[in-house]
């Protein structure tokens, strides 16, 4: 590397203008099962080593609510080789940040370093998938802090209570309606034995992928996985998730979060849609324009109607996290003008959302597209972003042909496809409405 | 440490250039990704809201786009998003920032747009009032959230009757009493290209960005008009002060005395900050607070440098039972620190840590634009980003115990409290 390295001018992997193309990467799969995707980006002398799991919040044991994130915090407490903290230490003293996060569907660690540490991150990362193993007590405090992460995060916030209310009446039978974290009664009682029993069900090489993003070309300089990973012995067969299904909604469901710390009421609504796994044909990718033409910014249509035009609200907006497992969330939201009720914004909501199907125009299609589109050239700028959208879409069961070919089907989605996924799926009984109001102190 | 890491992370391609019509700017080629990324500041941000109106320069940075030239905000918005080009202006304390990125496709449009934004914004009624709607619903929302509570309170009480113990935001009351007056005079006021910053990254060569930034900053006049602003120090050391809320955790605010990024003993006291409390799962924050007693999920302490007053700021929240216990832990942890100093080890692993992470900043094209327009800003010169690193590694334990001495001082701190704190 030379001194000009520092922000080098790319030759190689230029992508595909179009944005069709995506970035020049390669996979492979160890004989343990380990799947392992590099993509190159020589820009800066920065590598970007993640490691995703196929569990998430989602597949905890019924009543041991909070265990994936509880076990992702015990990941950094030491193995049979590494004492507790000394991952960190060495990351820390070559420079280089790490950490972790849990979701739904997945589980994930990371580090950012420069290329030539690559080696020992492996080596510190497929030590952990093995050979966790930490003292007792480590657990009570650990315990404590993510019990301060929820306090943080939603005891203390009447919008996230909001949220997770809302959610936990989306879904009636499936686990996405249980927080990521835990419920707070559940995660009092998480113990050691409850996350060694997690770690030795998920941590395998066979439920990993592996995601090398960064300054890793030439070849011969990458480091071989096969020496550190390959080391790590799979289960006999995948462990495989089990999870409910949800039954099919009837009931339009109403839920509200009333406090005396609430001085700006909202209005948000949920529907259960299907996922890019459960889809089938176009809907999903139909779901991702319908999001974006909706709700997409200043110019979306709900912004439109409710912010510009009537005055009722003083934003709105649509998303839908379509990168699931299961069957998932699409969601509306609107914040009423100063002395307007969520109530009655939820009338104008309403005749919003059912008039949309037929008010979109073309031009209103073509500019959700554009920035969908953009965004997938916009996130080849940053290798922690296509670290992540490859890592999640792997995590999920997405194939990377999917992963490649998402802006082509973007581009074909049609203004019937919108009309098929609004009328089937915006509809009272796969819907939760939820308030949150100031309630006189 | 990493050699190679330290040399790459000084990007020796940083090209200043100056437009035909004498706009300054420094730039970076890279043809990797077919975009380009802008970044900008204009002197005098919030400070320069007008008595009793505090949040008039956010206002005036959302307003900016909001309808510009022969365009209402409407149609402005719909050019912008028909070539998703991404463009947004922030209001902080010193200045109003802006961010371009385009596809280089569509840079002429994204040149228009923000020539539009910059120079002829419109500031039609029903705008500002929309955004002054936002604001206040904005503002509303955070109202009893305890973050926002005790930071409210901590710069209250920190600089008393200045610019910087205002929110940014303003409050419910002062963004009532904007007039549009108020918002045009403003941008008469700043928004020129007397103290003007820009960074340009991406692909396109010296020639052309010239030429874009003529035509976009060249009509700005050229003499600003910013109302000086008093140099202050930290107030309210030695003070403790409590919001009641009701709400099972206590968010704490702490703060001191700091030092300016343009101070000799900036880069000390950024690595004496970093063994305090600085961004990494060592810190001993990190390591006594959360490590080793469970008393909170984060907890961090960052130097603060604003154009008129430094300060150490620290944050954590804890439940209300153990807050008594997690100051004592803080309080401790800065005396120790202050008595004797790190260790020799300890400090070797901090400047190693700080060298190395420095090119971890300067991954995407946004990022590296950001980074090269508050270093110009902040008038640090253009070989900053080579020199760092080795002011960095240069640090001995004589320069921490100066940079101690005048930050941490006598660990005497002010500390804003929101919560329902037991046994005090």
């Amino acid at each position: 590397m030379g001194d000009s390295a520092g922000l080098r001018t790319g030759t190689s992997g230029t992508p595909r203008l179009d944005g069709s193309g995506g970035p020049d990467l390669s996979c492979t799969t160890l004989d343990n099962g380990l799947e392992i995707v590099v993509i190159p980006d020589r820009r800066v002398p920065v590598v970007t080593h993640m490691v995703w799991y196929r569990n998430g919040s989602a597949d905890d044991p019924l009543g041991q609510s909070g265990i994936a994130h509880f076990l992702e915090h015990l990941m950094f407490k030491g193995t049979e080789l590494h004492p507790a903290g000394e991952f960190s230490k060495v990351v820390s003293a070559l420079g280089g940040q790490e950490n972790a996060f849990t979701s739904y569907d997945y589980t994930a660690y990371f580090q950012r370093v420069a290329p030539e540490h690559l080696g020992r991150m492996m080596e510190f990362e497929a030590d952990r998938m093995g050979g966790l193993n930490f003292d007792e007590a480590v657990v009570a405090p650990e315990r404590d802090v993510v019990l301060e992460e929820r306090r943080m995060r939603v005891e203390t916030d009447p919008p996230s209570q909001l949220s997770e209310a809302m959610s936990a009446s989306l879904f009636v039978h499936h686990p996405y309606g249980i927080p990521i974290i835990g419920w707070m009664h559940e995660i009092e009682t998480l113990n050691r034995g409850h996350a060694l029993d997690y770690y030795r069900r998920f941590y395998a090489p066979d439920n990993a992928i592996l995601v090398v993003a960064g300054d890793v070309a030439p070849p011969e300089t990458v480091p071989r996985p096969e020496r550190t990973y390959g080391r790590n012995t799979p289960h006999a067969g995948s462990a495989g998730r089990s999870r409910p299904r949800e039954p099919e909604p009837r009931a339009a469901r109403l839920v509200s979060v009333a406090d005396a710390k609430v001085e700006q009421p909202t209005l948000q609504r949920l529907y259960l849609v299907p996922s890019s796994r459960t889809a089938t044909g176009r809907e999903n990718y139909a779901l991702e324009v319908l999001a974006e033409v909706l709700g997409g910014g200043p110019t979306s249509y709900l912004y439109r109607n409710l912010v510009l035009d009537a005055g009722a609200a003083v934003n709105a907006g649509a998303w839908y996290m379509g990168s699931a497992i299961d069957e998932t969330r699409f969601a509306v939201y609107a914040v009423p003008a100063e002395g307007r009720s969520p109530q009655a914004l939820e009338a104008d909501l309403d005749r919003a959302v059912s008039a949309a199907a037929s008010g979109i125009d073309e031009d209103m299609m073509e500019r959700a597209k554009t920035r969908l589109i953009a965004e997938t050239i916009y996130s080849l700028d940053s290798q922690s972003s296509l670290a992540r959208i490859y890592g999640s879409a792997l995590a999920v069961g997405e194939t990377l042909e999917e992963v490649r070919r998402w802006p082509d089907e973007i581009r074909a989605v049609t203004r019937d496809d919108l009309r098929q996924v609004a009328e089937r799926y915006l509809v009272p009984r796969r819907s939760v409405t939820g308030y949150l109001l100031r309630e006189p102190g | 440490m990493s050699a190679t890491l330290t040399a790459s992370a000084s990007p020796a391609n940083i090209v200043p250039l100056s437009s035909p019509a004498g706009i300054e700017a420094w730039s970076v080629q890279s043809d990797f990704v077919p975009l380009v990324a802008l970044a900008f500041n204009f002197e005098g941000g919030a400070s320069q809201d007008p008595p009793g109106r505090a949040g008039t320069a956010q206002m005036l940075g959302r307003l900016l786009d909001e309808g510009a030239g022969p365009y209402r905000s409407d149609i402005f918005q719909e050019r912008l998003a028909a070539r998703a080009i991404e463009l947004s202006f922030t209001a902080g304390p010193d200045a109003i920032g802006g961010s371009l990125k385009t596809l280089t496709a569509n840079s002429d449009e994204a040149f228009e747009l923000l020539r539009l934004a910059v120079a002829e914004p419109r500031f039609d009624e029903d705008a500002v009032e929309r955004v002054r709607a936002q604001t206040i619903a904005g503002l509303k929302y955070q109202l009893n959230e305890s973050g926002n509570v005790a930071t409210r309170r901590f710069f209250a009480e920190a600089f008393p009757g200045h610019p910087y113990g205002q929110p940014n935001s303003g409050t419910v009351e002062s963004v009532s009493a904007v007039t549009r007056d108020d918002i045009v005079e403003l941008h008469r006021r700043t928004i020129g290209r007397g103290r003007l910053k820009v960074a340009v990254v991406g692909a396109m060569g010296s020639a052309e960005i010239g030429r874009r930034l003529d035509h976009v900053f060249g009509g700005l006049h050229d003499v600003t008009a910013v109302t000086p602003v008093a140099d202050v120090a930290i107030g309210g050391r030695g003070r403790q002060v409590v919001v009641d809320l009701d709400v099972p955790q206590s968010v704490i605010r702490f703060g001191t005395a700091g030092l300016s990024w343009r101070d000799p003993d900036f880069i000390p006291a950024y690595v004496l900050n970093h063994v305090l409390g600085g961004g990494a799962f060592t810190s001993r924050l990190f390591q006594e607070v959360r490590e080793r007693r469970g008393l909170a999920y984060g907890v961090g302490t960052s130097l603060v440098s604003y154009r008129h007053a430094a300060m150490t700021w620290g944050y954590t929240a804890t439940k209300n039972e153990r807050v008594a216990e997690c100051l004592e832990v803080i309080v401790a942890e800065i005396a120790k620190l202050t008595r004797d100093g790190p260790s020799d080890d300890e400090l070797d692993k901090a400047k190693a840590y700080l060298t190395g992470s420095y090119a971890l900043g300067f991954d995407s094209s946004t990022k590296i634009a950001h980074q090269l327009a508050q270093i110009a800003f902040e008038d640090l010169g253009i070989d900053y980003i080579r020199r760092r690193n080795d002011l960095v590694a240069a640090v001995t334990q004589d320069d921490i115990r100066r940079a101690a001495e005048r930050t941490l001082g006598d660990g005497s701190l002010l500390i804003a409290i929101a919560g329902r704190p037991v046994g005090l």
